[in-house]
């Protein structure tokens, strides 16, 4: 192995679960985000050298956005209703049934269309800066905000975060 | 109760750490007296617990881990800078040819190989041939026909092998290892090489028997990202090529001249 896939593996390897985890919330299936995380490493393989030392993880979450829309292309004729605007929405009295379980959580992320969904995740569960989500998704930074803004007010919703935490323990 | 419309993204820039001082200082101030706009900000963190709490991102399924790197071996010896494609062809003549895999093995992770040749009525060998020799060795699956750190064992495997006994000075201490020593071929004569490494460099060391045919003071070299260093010694032709820098090839070359004659 040479020594420049030796150095890749070192620098973005580590970025594995956030690569996988990103993907698995674009495409909302498992085996679908293992084929785009492999792909996305593939190509950041190839495009290693045009890498310019910024921030992998970023770096590396564009590559895997990019791999997914590339996935959407090619399966655009199998899109259903469905897949665009999610699931019918659940009575309240499901939800209030259920705790607030990872398994929860992330179904109503799902839910999120997509524009807000990817915010949210590279914000909230990777922690990138708005320049760096900017950078990703393609958009000014100020669109990033109001997003990201609109994506809470939805989620927060949902998951009637303000009843759950009683007693303002944040 | 909602917040103002036009503080809102300040108040989740401040959420996200986004501010810089006077515009956090400014959005506080703000929230402090502001019910809407504080009941957005705490609903912002009310999100951020429960996301934290619910650990909503997905761990990397083992076989994924696998598959990366399955794919990244391989493709990482398809295009790896040090096998440069335009020699494979002169490589895979090399590997129809028997003649030089019925005598030698190369050694798999040999970096730094020493070649010695043995000039009969042709010039000292090549830097192509040289080099085609080290990268042979470089290639999965070409065990070391003796793998071993000890001169001691290295030096005597040669015997009845070929037709001199080639040095294997022990430059460990100075960051130089031996791995081992094989037979090989650099265009059609038999030589010894010898093994070396320098961290993850191999060096080839090729032995072989000077004559009066053969060329002498045949020139260090650089092609091709790989540096040769040449040298003779008594009735012997040393040749090193490493993908080594060519500095601390020539102290190489330094260091095994001293330590034979030592």
């Amino acid at each position: 192995m040479s020594e420049r896939t030796r150095r890749f593996q070192a620098v973005m390897l580590p970025h594995m679960n956030a690569a996988y985890s990103f993907a698995r919330y674009l495409a909302r299936d498992p085996a679908a985000a293992e084929d785009i995380v492999q792909d996305a490493y593939l190509n950041a393989l190839r495009g290693f050298d045009g890498w310019r030392g910024d921030s992998a993880k970023a770096w590396l979450l564009t590559i895997v956005r990019n791999c997914y829309l590339a996935t959407l292309v090619a399966q655009r004729p199998d899109l259903t209703a469905e897949d665009v605007h999610g699931p019918a929405e659940d009575t309240p009295e499901d939800i209030l049934i259920r705790r607030h379980d990872a398994a929860l959580v992330r179904q109503e992320i799902d839910r999120l269309p997509e524009p807000f969904r990817e915010v949210l995740v590279l914000r909230e569960l990777e922690e990138l800066s708005y320049k760096e989500i900017a950078g990703i998704v393609q958009t000014p930074i100020g669109t990033v905000m109001s997003r990201l803004a609109r994506a809470r007010t939805m989620l927060g919703d949902r998951l009637k975060v303000m009843e759950q935490i009683a007693g303002g323990q944040v | 109760m909602s917040a103002c419309p036009d503080k809102l993204l300040l108040v989740h820039g401040l959420a996200d750490g986004e501010l810089d001082a006077s515009n956090a200082l400014a959005i506080e101030t703000h929230i402090a007296g502001c019910a809407g706009c504080r009941a957005e900000h705490e609903r912002i963190l009310a999100l951020r617990h429960t996301l934290a709490q619910a650990e909503a991102s997905y761990e990397a399924p083992p076989a994924l881990a696998r598959r990366l790197e399955t794919m990244l071996a391989r493709e990482g010896a398809a295009q790896a800078p040090d096998v440069p494609s335009r020699r494979a062809s002169a490589f895979a003549r090399h590997v129809l040819d028997a003649r030089w895999w019925t005598g030698a093995v190369a050694g798999l992770a040999a970096g730094l190989a020493v070649m010695v040749w043995l000039p009969k009525e042709a010039p000292a060998a090549g830097e192509d041939a040289i080099i085609n020799s080290h990268l042979r060795a470089l290639l999965p699956g070409h065990e070391l026909d003796v793998a071993a750190s000890d001169r001691h064992t290295v030096r005597p495997w040669f015997a009845g092998r070929i037709d001199f006994a080639p040095p294997a000075p022990d430059l460990s201490a100075d960051g130089f290892p031996l791995s081992g020593g094989r037979l090989d071929f650099i265009e059609d004569r038999k030589v010894a090489a010898l093994v070396y490494r320098r961290r993850l460099h191999v060096i080839n060391v090729f032995v072989s028997k000077a004559d009066a045919r053969s060329r002498p003071g045949a020139e260090d070299a650089s092609k091709d990202g790989y540096n040769i260093v040449r040298w003779r010694s008594g009735d012997l032709d040393f040749a090193a090529v490493s993908d080594l820098n060519s500095k601390e090839l020539a102290q190489f070359r330094t260091l095994f001249i001293q330590r034979t004659k030592g």
